[in-house]
């Protein structure tokens, strides 16, 4: 019983894999619904990622569309140098076939690469909180942006292509919906690394810094450490989902994507979920993600429509669908499923 | 840089800080007696704008009978009118209640988001994407002074800043209502018990931050003679940098903040044009003014004329 309970977990999880990533394959979701299972998929990346800011730490990030920006450019210069024929970065470096192994190391190093601009904001955190660091964000935001509007080489502000020959080479080496696949798996790292920082001892003073900060650092919470790391690891994971998103079918991007409105959309989802609430994040993406897609057919009317219906929503649910609980808080059964193992036994052993 | 240049120079951003600091005494205000950063803020001062430009296409589409000194006095009273009732519903029907309720503040102005949002594409849904003229209610003479050109349009605006600070300031600080209002800042809950109507004094507090908005957005109308839907959030996002950078729920902090982001991004793109800073295109603006913020809030972490304090959240 207890290796069945042991073994439900990564069973939904294959399941789950089997059934977007296989679906995919063999085109029983169209290419549209592709396209939605991708973006739902980056934006829980997003989501759960600002929330480990927003959420646990109580801090308001508002840039997070700027760390985006440098892990997509990041993963898709390297990509494109390496492995298509460009007119700016010549040849391919390496045969196609290599691409598919090296796709995750180069969207780790996107990743990388967002979180060293996370310092950025990590530092002045030392010092500042509430509003002002709010505002640190906003402007490394606009730096971002405006930065990689200044680079020629990267194509300025009118964006850069060039993924897309990269796809086709991993797909004509073996054809599968490696986006999806990485993408998901991107999906289940992120919710699996944030679930387990946060009841990490590091993850336990993250939380003592929302409560209280000065409190907590009476308690001994090494709170620049624990800041820094939030930060970083929080920008990183934005990165990852950048790097997913430069690789998407239009095989473009330009800076106007990774704008204060990308940032505000991911906030909306943390705030939508609840703070502090994983799996009200997961939730609220998914479900915002679908809610786009479901007023698709509005047009600009959409974004009249939305507004107001999650101005409505805070009236009437003023801390988010989940309210800072989680799943397993008010089904207490699925904790024997999804719950870490030590939560499982505790259970039973009730 | 010549004199002459650097002078013209010097007015340009004057004016352009003009705008940024009074959408910055908005945000300040609000977030001085609520601790609400309203977002929604930059977009009022758009609806003040358009709201304006309704007005005086009305009056002067009636004939020619009526003289501009009315239409203009007409369009100001009335935009500020009508954009403070604007600003007050949004808090009555959307941040009150969640106050009464007892959100976390973060949720509030994520509401207030929402809100600049829902008027943005308002406006975008039912006027369309394009530019409109705004009318020329105050008739542009160009005077030049020793080489230095300049508009009366731009010396009305830089003085009804100033004019508006220096009434602000006192008012927050002789008035009956100042004094509660900054008592409302300084101590939320003893304040309420001495028998100061707290709800009184935030919708006095939108209607002064709206109405300012809206006298912004006609003075930006009158000066640069075109608004479009999205001008709130250009302009709205940076006056909140500005507020902030200022410190944030201080008036002189918002106008100080305010005219220095409009120095910075107006000498970026003049400092382009001297011969070593070629390589300094105006698509630097937001990078190096930015940058410049980042700095003076990394070295003082609440502002300029913030007061400095270990927050307790």
């Amino acid at each position: 019983m207890k290796t069945m309970k042991k073994l439900f977990q990564p069973l939904i999880l294959a399941l789950l894999f089997v059934v977007f990533v296989g679906g995919s394959w063999l085109h029983i979701f169209n290419d549209y619904w592709q396209l939605v299972l991708l973006f739902m998929g980056i934006n829980i990346i997003l989501t759960v990622s600002l929330n480990l800011i927003n959420g646990y730490m109580g801090e308001f990030s508002c840039g997070h569309a700027g760390f985006m920006a440098v892990g997509a450019y990041v993963s898709s210069v390297l990509t494109v140098w390496l492995f298509a024929d460009d007119k700016i970065f010549g040849p391919a470096v390496l045969p196609a076939s290599w691409s598919i192994l090296l796709f995750p190391v180069i969207l780790i190093i996107g990743a990388i690469a967002a979180s060293l601009v996370g310092l950025l904001i990590a530092v002045p955190s030392f010092k500042t909180r509430g509003d002002y660091l709010a505002i640190i964000t906003l402007a490394v935001n606009y730096i971002v942006k405006s930065a990689i509007e200044n680079m020629e080489v990267i194509g300025g502000p009118r964006g850069f292509v060039g993924m897309k020959r990269v796809m086709n080479g991993m797909a004509g080496v073996f054809n599968a919906p490696w986006l999806l696949i990485w993408t998901f798996i991107g999906m289940l790292v992120t919710i699996f690394i944030i679930r387990n920082f946060v009841s990490s001892t590091l993850g336990k003073g993250v939380e003592a810094i929302r409560e209280d900060e000065i409190a907590a650092e009476l308690m001994s919470v090494n709170t620049k450490r624990v800041k820094m790391i939030a930060f970083m690891l929080s920008c990183g994971l934005a990165g990852l989902a950048g790097g997913l998103f430069a690789h998407g079918p239009g095989g473009y991007i330009n800076p106007g994507t990774f704008t204060i409105l990308k940032s505000t959309e991911v906030m909306v989802m943390v705030y939508l979920g609840g703070m502090g609430s994983t799996s009200g994040s997961i939730i609220s993406a998914i479900g915002f993600t679908l809610l786009l897609e479901v007023l698709r057919p509005l047009g600009v009317f959409k974004w009249v429509l939305i507004p107001l219906l999650l101005v409505v929503m805070m009236i009437f649910r003023p801390s988010g669908i989940m309210g800072g609980k989680e799943l397993g808080d008010i089904f207490p059964k699925l904790r024997k499923i999804f719950g870490s193992e030590e939560e499982s036994y505790a259970l039973a052993s009730n | 840089m010549a004199l002459a240049t650097f002078l013209q120079h010097f007015l340009n951003a004057l004016q352009w800080g003009s705008f940024y600091a009074l959408i910055a005494l908005g945000y300040t205000m609000v977030y001085g007696v609520l601790l609400l950063i309203n977002f929604a803020h930059g977009d009022i001062f758009m609806v003040g704008a358009y709201i304006g430009f309704f007005i005086a296409a009305f009056l002067l589409g009636l004939g020619t009978g009526i003289p501009v000194w009315i239409i203009l006095a007409v369009t100001i009273l009335g935009s500020m009118a009508l954009t403070a009732g604007v600003g007050v519903t949004i808090e009555r029907i959307a941040y009150r209640p969640m106050r009464e309720r007892g959100a976390n503040r973060l949720y509030v102005v994520i509401t207030a988001l929402m809100i600049g949002l829902f008027l943005e594409y308002l406006n975008l849904s039912t006027l369309g994407a394009a530019d409109r003229g705004f009318p020329e209610l105050i008739p542009t003479k160009i005077y030049s002074v020793g080489g230095v050109s300049f508009t009366n349009i731009k010396l009305i605006v830089i003085g009804l800043s100033v004019v508006v600070m220096v009434g602000l300031e006192l008012f927050l600080r002789r008035t009956k209502w100042g004094m509660a209002m900054r008592a409302i800042s300084y101590d939320r809950t003893a304040v309420p018990l001495m028998g100061v109507p707290v709800n009184g004094i935030i919708t006095v507090t939108f209607i002064i931050g709206s109405s300012l908005a809206a006298l912004a957005g006609i003075m930006y109308g009158s000066a640069y003679h075109v608004i479009s839907f999205d001008m709130g959030i250009i302009i709205g996002w940076k006056a909140f940098i500005a507020a902030v950078v200022g410190g944030i729920g201080e008036v002189r902090g918002a106008m100080v903040g305010g005219f220095l982001l409009g120095f910075i991004e107006i000498f970026v793109v003049a400092l382009g044009s001297i011969p070593g800073f070629e390589w300094l295109s105006s698509t630097y603006r937001d990078l190096v003014s930015f940058t410049i913020l980042l700095v003076i809030l990394t070295i003082k972490p609440t502002g300029l004329f913030g007061v400095a304090r270990r927050q307790k959240v």
